[in-house]
């Protein structure tokens, strides 16, 4: 199961940066989740080197550089300094929808030997059936478009919570899948920022999407969409 | 003409360049068919090409590709300027086959395709394909250290001191989100260098400013080398890559367009 760690800050009132004893903001920083399979386990769609990467590296940077911005919005919240809280924005869903996207995106993936791969079942695979005809016209679309998208970005299966249809969306950089509609929730993402498979795959963004499907965890994705977007 | 017009004609001989695109053959309906022998069917070439097409190419880096060793390597030229430079090129030749945006030269069809910040589907293969002429150009083996003369000169008028260049355009480079591009640019308007950052495809160009230097900032143009180590490689290209001899003769092909002032002649 993936750890979460989350440490609050002191709550007491600590002098700030200007001398006031106003009581600090209680923010919580966030932290790097583990990955609850090994990075070889998902040999030979990634391997372990991009996993390794991937999650310690690139994800890790995300994480840091969330808090920092957070951090410094803390600050200029309380100064009252507009300028930099909107300065700040686009820091904070860069790196945050980083960290955000990424999550995900290690629950996504699977070893073949605990489920990766495997068709989804139940009311999801009915779903799917149902808006895309089948599961290899989900994964055709999908990897069409994962494959056209220019630059970074991510590809997406989306569940919209309120009229509870299916769809395919892609985001640019790390924005977050809620920037595409506010009811839209993440079934399956994934990453086609060239980091996810340049060491593997080099420039042959179409393999990696081929082979990614034999990683696929449509088992979470089925919980997620069991429980509506909840 | 550094910048030459990025139109090949092209005959019917195979082109000498490393290009894996062989001219395509279109047979003129008035002719006999032609009776191919077994070697030309097989290569697809034709002693008699009725049509002639004008197609883009991409241009060769001028060094050999283990020339950038050890700070750009071979495997990552081979990839980046044979496989994704050559898909740039490949995609836009396709893409222009029958369109009315056929006839300008590579420059203007970036411009063009930009349709000002509303860009056309071409855009991407386009300014990519000038971009990676441009970057291969931007550097030299042995390259790096300083600039000296009137770029020294400029760089320290418009930024302060090299120093302070180097620390804008590092910073510059980190600080950009996703894939993109990072440009030392002489602004016509305001006369002087600057430093700036474009996210994708888009380059300076677009503005109506023109470029002295370019680096690639896609994660493909450094992973294979440096990994997730962004500022060493932007730090590499600034101290070993960066060809100032190609910036000196942008700058001189600079001062055709935007007046930089009188030179200071020593009082003797």
């Amino acid at each position: 199961m993936a750890l979460r760690i989350l440490f609050k800050k002191p709550c007491f009132p600590i002098p700030s940066h200007y001398g006031s004893t106003v009581p600090l903001r209680q923010f919580k920083t966030f932290s790097l989740p583990e990955l609850p399979y090994d990075y070889g386990a998902l040999e030979p769609a990634i391997n372990g080197e991009i996993m390794q990467l991937h999650h310690q590296k690139h994800h890790q940077a995300y994480v840091t550089n969330f808090n920092n911005a957070l951090e410094l919005l803390d600050q200029a919240l309380a100064k009252g300094d507009a300028s930099s809280t909107v300065q700040l924005q686009s820091a904070i869903k860069f790196n945050g929808g980083g960290h955000i996207n990424h999550s995900i995106f290690w629950k996504n993936l699977a070893p073949v030997n605990e489920g990766g791969g495997e068709p989804p079942k139940g009311p999801l695979g009915l779903a799917v059936e149902e808006h895309f005809g089948s599961l290899e016209e989900l994964i055709k679309k999908m990897n069409v478009q994962g494959a056209a998208l220019q630059g970074s970005g991510w590809v997406w299966l989306a569940l919209d919570k309120e009229t509870k249809t299916l769809s395919v969306e892609t985001t640019a950089n790390q924005d977050p899948l809620v920037t595409k509609g506010a009811s839209l929730v993440p079934l399956l993402g994934i990453d086609v920022w060239e980091h996810a498979y340049y060491l593997q795959y080099k420039n042959v963004r179409p393999d990696y999407l081929k082979n990614i499907w034999n990683v696929i965890n449509w088992e979470y994705a089925g919980e997620v969409f069991k429980k509506g977007g909840a | 003409m550094a910048m030459a017009s990025q139109l090949l004609l092209l005959p019917n001989l195979r082109f000498h360049s490393n290009s894996q695109s062989a001219p395509r053959v279109i047979s003129n309906p008035i002719c006999r068919p032609l009776k191919l022998s077994k070697f030309q069917k097989r290569y697809k070439q034709s002693l008699r090409d009725s049509r002639v097409l004008a197609f883009y190419g991409r241009k060769t880096p001028p060094y050999k590709l283990d020339a950038l060793e050890p700070y750009m390597s071979q495997r990552t030229l081979e990839v980046h300027w044979g496989k994704h430079h050559q898909e740039y090129v490949d995609g836009l030749n396709k893409q222009l086959e029958n369109s009315p945006l056929y006839g300008h030269t590579l420059e203007e069809l970036v411009k063009v395709t930009y349709n000002n910040g509303n860009p056309m589907p071409e855009f991407n293969n386009a300014a990519q394909l000038w971009n990676h002429d441009f970057f291969w150009e931007s550097m030299q083996p042995d390259g790096g250290k300083s600039p000296w003369g009137g770029v020294l000169q400029q760089i320290e008028k418009d930024f302060g001191s090299l120093e302070k260049f180097r620390d804008e355009f590092v910073e510059a480079a980190l600080s950009l989100f996703g894939s993109g591009w990072v440009w030392l640019v002489l602004k016509t308007k305001e006369k002087k260098f600057a430093v700036m950052k474009t996210s994708n495809a888009v380059n300076p160009l677009v503005g109506g400013e023109i470029p002295i230097i370019g680096l690639d900032m896609w994660e493909h143009a450094y992973y294979l080398d440096y990994k997730d180590d962004r500022e060493k490689y932007v730090m590499t290209f600034l101290n070993h890559l960066v060809s100032w001899h190609t910036v000196a003769l942008r700058m001189i092909r600079a001062e055709a367009f935007v007046n930089l002032g009188e030179p200071k002649i020593p009082v003797a």
